[in-house]
């Protein structure tokens, strides 16, 4: 057990995923030589030489069509976006042709493709650099799309990705990058499809993910000083998602609210309460809540994204509604 | 258009060129087959069809193995064909059956056959230019001495993936040929109103080896294919080849053309790609009756295909909807 930090936890899925086999490949723009723009590719390069480890001209949409075509030919390729707002420039590889290549060409073969993508904001990056266009992906029959939260998912959802038939949509966080966190010498897949109780409470349910995970941590230590415990399910996994875990903690605190960084209309949350409305209407004792970012582009100034990206404060006060 | 002159080649063998025929036949029969089964109203959906196109799919596959991929377009009934798609799995899958390539989910637009390397036709202009990059890729990667080719349209000029994968195909030095399939149409309009550049001083824009043949010339396409692929799969990066053809049709199947010249129409089938080569086999001393018998043969594989797919069983939605993820999770 080491301290690594998630960047790294990253580069050593890589690592491992491609010293095990070799049809794993990666390209990307700066990848390779550069190490990567946020250093999550760093050594690769030298270690697994050129022909699998690959830098690509600024073509969002032929780094994402090829990896299609690579994977249709047999091999896992690994591709990066550099920012999530640039997989708009990739949108018919994903949902056109990765999203539908196994189901329309009736099950002939399948597309093992991972696309690895950080979204969120909290650096000043911008309209353009920050969005959590999640939900754009996980309304896509055909694709998976996972988020890891902590060091030890983003080795173990990326490695599970890459083993995975299907194309994976890996959601990084630029804030999470230089995160520390344990992780095991042998450390372990994560499943897809299965969420993680990050905190236990009995109070009320919030159900988030990614960099989120954090925010919820931090508004459960306020609020357990008040002796209000909250139970926090990291999902982990967006598409699919683990809806028998977050029926599970409903049962025990029937108060439920979800929180993501993402514009909080049309949302992943709104996925989950609706869900939760009816399979788990009768344990309800609230409304269902959802926290996430107001109806609008990421603004840049400090003070305005501060005020835009949802914080613990604002899951505080949903949480007394809950109990109110 | 080049001249109607068929080429006498020396070295041509006369099974060879019959051969050639049969591919060039089977398309023109199961199209013009499938023409009539859409205004008959057997055929769901709709259909793009290649005639007058045929050579170019012959030509360039003819020497494929069938670990070399293509991509193709939505008008890719001829390229499934030539790559060696099963006939009967081919109108199973047109007609919407349970036993057609694709289950009876992809249909005309997205007819494929991974285990002859056809990545599928596409219902997206330009999408199958980065699979066979991709293709390429994992030719490249894996040292095969593959190759992978990809077909598209003059309409397809147009879009920003071509520049992308011209360009990238050319750094990585990929086992690729574009094939440009000019048939001087980019679905409604004119593309000499929509396209700038000429197709090959965009490839060699990039350095990219090109080539422009008469792609109603099942020969001339398969011999400048041939030395483009040759490049390809020496290392040498790929090959742009720009195929002069003849859309017979329409954009697609009950299209009025109104926006075609009468000329432009009637003129369409008069420099027709096989009869040409049945020309060329006439003067290699190839009889009347044989090749007539030729025709026949094909005509009865297409019939047979025909009542195999209109006694198909339809798809189980069942099935389709568990073929959505190989391993679902949750």
């Amino acid at each position: 057990m080491a301290e690594t930090r998630y960047g790294r936890a990253i580069a050593k899925a890589l690592e491992d995923a491609m010293a095990e086999d070799p049809a794993v490949i990666l390209f990307g723009e700066d990848v390779a030589k550069a190490g990567g723009p946020f250093g999550a590719t760093r050594g690769l390069l030298e270690r697994f030489g050129p022909d699998r480890v690959r830098d690509t001209p600024i073509s969002e949409a032929a780094i994402v069509g090829a990896a299609v075509g690579a994977a249709m030919g047999g091999l896992k390729p690994v591709v990066e976006i550099m920012f999530m707002d640039f997989i708009t420039l990739a949108m018919d590889a994903l949902v056109n042709q990765a999203a539908k290549a196994r189901f329309m060409f009736g099950a002939q073969g399948s597309v093992p493709m991972v696309l690895r993508t950080p979204h969120g904001g909290g650096i000043g990056a911008g309209p353009q650099h920050s969005q959590c266009l999640e939900a754009w992906l996980a309304h896509v029959p055909g694709l998976k799309v996972v988020c890891p939260a902590t060091v030890g998912d983003a080795y173990g959802l990326l490695r599970a990705a890459i083993d995975d038939p299907d194309p994976v949509i890996v959601i990084e966080n630029k804030a999470l990058y230089a995160a520390k966190g344990e992780l095991p010498d042998q450390p372990e897949k994560t499943p897809i499809g299965k969420a993680r109780l990050a905190r236990p409470g009995r109070d009320a349910t919030v159900v988030t993910y990614g960099a989120s995970v954090f925010t919820a941590i931090e508004a459960a230590t306020t609020l357990a000083k008040e002796g209000i415990e909250l139970e926090v399910i990291d999902l982990r996994s967006l598409q699919p998602w683990d809806e028998g875990a977050v029926l599970a903690s409903l049962k025990k605190t029937h108060r439920l609210v979800v929180l993501h960084e993402a514009v909080e209309a049309f949302g992943v949350g709104a996925e989950v309460v609706a869900r939760l409305a009816d399979i788990g209407f009768d344990e309800l004792d609230a409304p269902l809540l959802r926290v996430g970012a107001p109806f609008m582009p990421v603004p840049f100034a400090k003070s305005l994204e501060d005020r835009y990206r949802p914080d613990a404060k604002a899951l505080i006060a949903a949480v007394r509604r809950l109990l109110a | 258009m080049a001249s109607q002159a068929p080429a006498t080649r020396p070295n041509a063998d006369k099974a060879d060129l019959l051969d050639l025929h049969g591919r060039l036949l089977t398309i023109r029969l199961a199209e013009e087959r499938l023409g009539r089964l859409f205004a008959d109203g057997e055929v769901p959906g709709f259909i793009h069809l290649s005639l007058g196109q045929e050579a170019v799919p012959v030509g360039v596959c003819r020497d494929l193995a069938p670990s070399d991929a293509i991509a193709s377009n939505h008008r890719g009934h001829g390229h499934a064909l030539a790559k060696g798609m099963d006939l009967d799995r081919f109108f199973l899958e047109i007609l919407g059956k349970e036993d057609g390539l694709c289950r009876g989910r992809g249909g005309s637009m997205h007819v494929a056959d991974f285990s002859v390397g056809m990545l599928g036709a596409n219902g997206i202009v330009g999408a199958g230019l980065s699979l066979a990059l991709g293709g390429a890729l994992a030719h490249q990667v894996s040292k095969t001495n593959g190759v992978a080719v990809a077909f598209f349209g003059d309409g397809a000029l147009a879009e920003g993936l071509l520049h992308e994968c011209l360009n990238l195909g050319a750094v990585w030095k990929l086992p690729l040929l574009f094939v440009c399939e000019n048939n001087g149409w980019s679905e409604f309009t004119r593309s000499a109103d929509t396209v700038a550049p000429q197709p090959t001083a965009l490839a060699a824009a990039y350095g990219i080896a090109t080539e422009t043949v008469d792609g109603n010339d099942v020969l001339a396409v398969r011999e400048a294919a041939g030395r483009l692929l040759a490049l390809a799969r020496a290392g040498k990066g790929p090959g742009f080849l720009e195929c002069r053809t003849t859309r017979w049709r329409g954009h697609f199947e009950g299209d009025p053309q109104k926006y075609r010249a009468e000329a432009d129409l009637s003129a369409a089938t008069a420099n027709d790609p096989v009869s040409r080569h049945e020309a060329r086999l006439v003067e290699m001393g190839v009889t009347a009756a044989e090749i007539a018998g030729l025709r026949e043969t094909v005509a009865a594989r297409v019939e047979k295909a025909v009542a195999k797919a209109r006694a198909g069983a339809l798809p189980d939605f069942a099935r389709a909807l568990g073929d959505v993820y190989t391993k679902a999770g949750a």
